[in-house]
């Protein structure tokens, strides 16, 4: 293969296009900023700052997939923290070490993760037995979880931790951040759930066609309950990584979230009709993402230049990606794509 | 005789905002007065013709969620233009001026959904994030708390005023006529026009109404602007009104406008929406917003429930077809 036709055929899907533009991001930043953005600190302090927004770009994936939304991650992230952190607080208290210590943390991660999957759930039921469609459905649950959250502590921030519990948000394994190798781990399991198991196929089946995934004899309600109880079991750790890093739990952190997060799927390649994605494409939308809101930061670009210049990415990424790809017709679903060239 | 028909949003919306007024009166005698309505329809200038806006847009089978932060941007320019640039402007100029930006920032949605042919929601998130990044980066991120004096002379037009049995005073400012008159407005562009039919058409079926000869591109671009312009009308009168601009304002509105929109019927698959139910779950949200303390719900409570009638008023009608398809099936 020439050069030339290598590079056709990297940049014909939407996930080429992707890493070239992360390669290319990277390379203007490390260019613009050498001596900062290539330094240890700064790429350690993004392996901490993006797994967080990541990891719930992945349950918006999951959910999108599907060809629904789950608009109520955020709202689910900070609930399930809020009643982690209610259990370290007022029962494990700030006092404890050792293996009581370990033992509240799992306790906690445990029951947030519970919270996380009622949720989810909740949100199943609304929209696979009720028929709501996803965004009111998500977009009513959601504000019905914070707001519970809000109900819970009267909208302040609880804290007081026991020391055990920074280490989650905070801490290193052989020099790698915990919340890196933990959206890592996360990342493989979703990419290996939907490239390798029958569950996986299903999610995809009913994205793309939902008839004809009835017709072939597909449990779509059990399908989509459990879709998005990962989605929310997804959240309910991020939830959890978010509460460790601010050493708190508030009924509002990362409202600004939820956009970034469908941002980043959608950037990443996932179709928002349902039916076609991938977690690498996610995975390659999140690190452009970090290297372009880090690089710019370095520049001293203002936050709402970074919002700019997101929106801007996004639609620019959408115009490529559509040529062929999207017919928003509504009502119709898309017929499918037409084969990668 | 006609039977109360439950299965419609508008029925449903009534008899809950009226349950609602019944429950207030009986906890606080003074719940029904003018103050309280007064304050209600004043609340919802703002909510309502960015409610009538969305609703054109869920009608035509797409959904905006930019139109806060075009809002924000054509207030603010505008605001900012005239306190720097011209003073004594008066304030119909100005209210057109705003508008036609948010008209300008309508037509880019426009070119990316009619054009390109992009989803909605994901075109509108986007240029959420780019109206609002451009706004704070490029024009302005100070308030402006010195607004001009024919804006402020706007808010100081009342329709109505007056004293209440208690002393305290009433007022609806005449920014309240600017409502009616988009309603209006509206009406008779979704009810007796060609670009009305249109409109429903293609929110039904794009495939049909693109072989009945309706083009396409134009309604949705049409679409698209003419929310804008509603966008930068609401704009203006919100910073008006608040005596204030502030870049920061708006922006976080847009769901609950949406939900406004939904509870009153209007379908997100398009093709369905009236301006009846609009009002009504603008009314029953800003009522909720209001009034939830006088009923003797603590005022934590109020995203619950404002996301289980958000529920509620979708999941209902949603019950009902699915078990009408079932029936059918």
């Amino acid at each position: 293969m020439t050069g030339r036709a290598r590079l056709g055929a990297l940049l014909a899907g939407p996930e080429g296009r992707l890493a070239v533009i992360a390669v290319v991001v990277f390379a203007a930043m490390a260019l613009l900023s050498p001596d900062r953005f290539l330094s240890v600190q700064n790429m350690t302090s993004m392996a901490f700052q993006f797994p967080e927004f990541a990891i719930l770009a992945l349950a918006t994936t999951v959910a999108m997939l599907t060809g629904g939304i789950d608009l109520s991650v955020v709202g689910i992230a900070n609930l399930s923290a809020i009643i982690a952190a209610t259990i370290l607080t007022q029962l494990a208290g700030p006092g404890v070490e050792g293996a009581a210590a370990a033992g509240w943390m799992a306790g906690a991660v445990a029951a947030s993760l519970a919270v996380g999957a009622v949720a989810g759930l909740f949100n199943g039921v609304l929209i696979a037995v009720l028929g709501l469609p996803p965004i009111l459905a998500t977009l009513g649950s959601g504000l019905i979880f914070t707001g519970i959250a809000i109900a819970l502590t009267g909208g302040s921030a609880v804290m007081g931790f026991p020391p055990v519990v920074a280490w989650l948000g905070n801490g290193l394994v052989f020099g790698i951040p915990v919340p890196l190798i933990l959206f890592a781990l996360l990342a493989g399991a979703i990419a290996l759930l939907l490239a390798r198991t029958g569950f996986g196929l299903k999610i995809q089946m009913l994205g793309t066609n939902p008839l004809a995934a009835r017709f072939a004899a597909m449990n779509v309600t059990g399908v989509l309950i459990r879709v998005y109880m990962l989605s929310g079991m997804l959240a309910a750790t991020s939830g959890l990584v978010i509460m460790s890093r601010a050493n708190s739990a508030k009924a509002d952190y990362g409202s600004s979230y939820i956009l970034l997060a469908v941002l980043i799927a959608v950037l990443g390649g996932v179709n928002p009709y349902g039916g076609h994605g991938r977690v690498i494409g996610v995975v390659l939308a999140v690190l452009s993402m970090q290297f372009l809101s880090s690089g710019l930061n370095m520049l001293q670009v203002s936050n709402f230049a970074r919002e700019l210049i997101w929106g801007a990415l996004l639609i620019f990424v959408m115009i490529v990606n559509s040529q062929g790809r999207f017919r928003p017709a509504r009502g119709a679903r898309p017929a499918a794509p037409p084969t990668q060239p | 005789m006609t039977r109360v028909n439950l299965a419609r949003n508008e029925v449903l919306v009534a008899l809950v905002i009226l349950a609602f007024c019944a429950l207030a009166t009986l906890s606080d005698p003074g719940f029904l007065s003018m103050p309280t309505l007064t304050d209600l329809l004043r609340g919802g200038i703002v909510l309502g013709i960015f409610a009538v806006a969305a609703m054109l847009v869920l009608v035509s089978g797409g959904i905006d969620v930019s139109f806060t932060a075009v809002a924000a941007f054509a207030m603010y320019s505008t605001t900012l233009f005239l306190v720097t640039h011209a003073p004594g402007m008066p304030w119909p100029l100005a209210f057109l001026i705003s508008m036609a930006i948010g008209a300008a920032l309508g037509a880019i949605n426009g070119l990316f959904i009619a054009g390109f042919g992009l989803p909605t929601l994901i075109v509108t998130l986007g240029t959420l994030s780019i109206f609002r990044g451009f706004l704070l980066t490029f024009v302005g991120s100070k308030l402006i708390s010195n607004l001009p004096p024919e804006m402020r002379a706007f808010s100081r037009l009342m329709m109505l005023r007056g004293t209440n049995a208690d002393g305290s005073f009433y007022s609806l400012p005449w920014a309240f006529a600017a409502l009616v008159a988009v309603v209006v407005v509206t009406w008779a562009i979704l009810h007796r026009t060609m670009l009305g039919r249109s409109i429903f058409a293609i929110g039904g079926s794009v495939e049909s109404a693109r072989r009945i000869g309706v083009s396409v591109r134009a309604v949705q671009f049409f679409v698209y602007v003419y929310v804008g312009m509603l966008a930068g009308l609401a704009g203006i009168i919100h910073a008006s009104m608040a005596r204030v601009a502030n870049p920061f304002d708006l922006v976080g509105l847009e769901l609950s406008v949406i939900a406004a929109v939904v509870l009153g019927g209007a379908r997100l698959t398009g093709g369905h929406g009236t301006l009846t139910g609009t009002l009504l779950g603008v009314a029953l949200i800003v009522l909720v917003r209001n009034s939830l303390i006088v009923i003797g719900i603590p005022s934590t409570w109020q995203s619950v429930a404002i996301g289980v009638l958000i529920l509620v008023g979708t999941g209902l009608p949603a019950w009902q077809a699915k078990r009408a398809e079932a029936r059918a099936a």
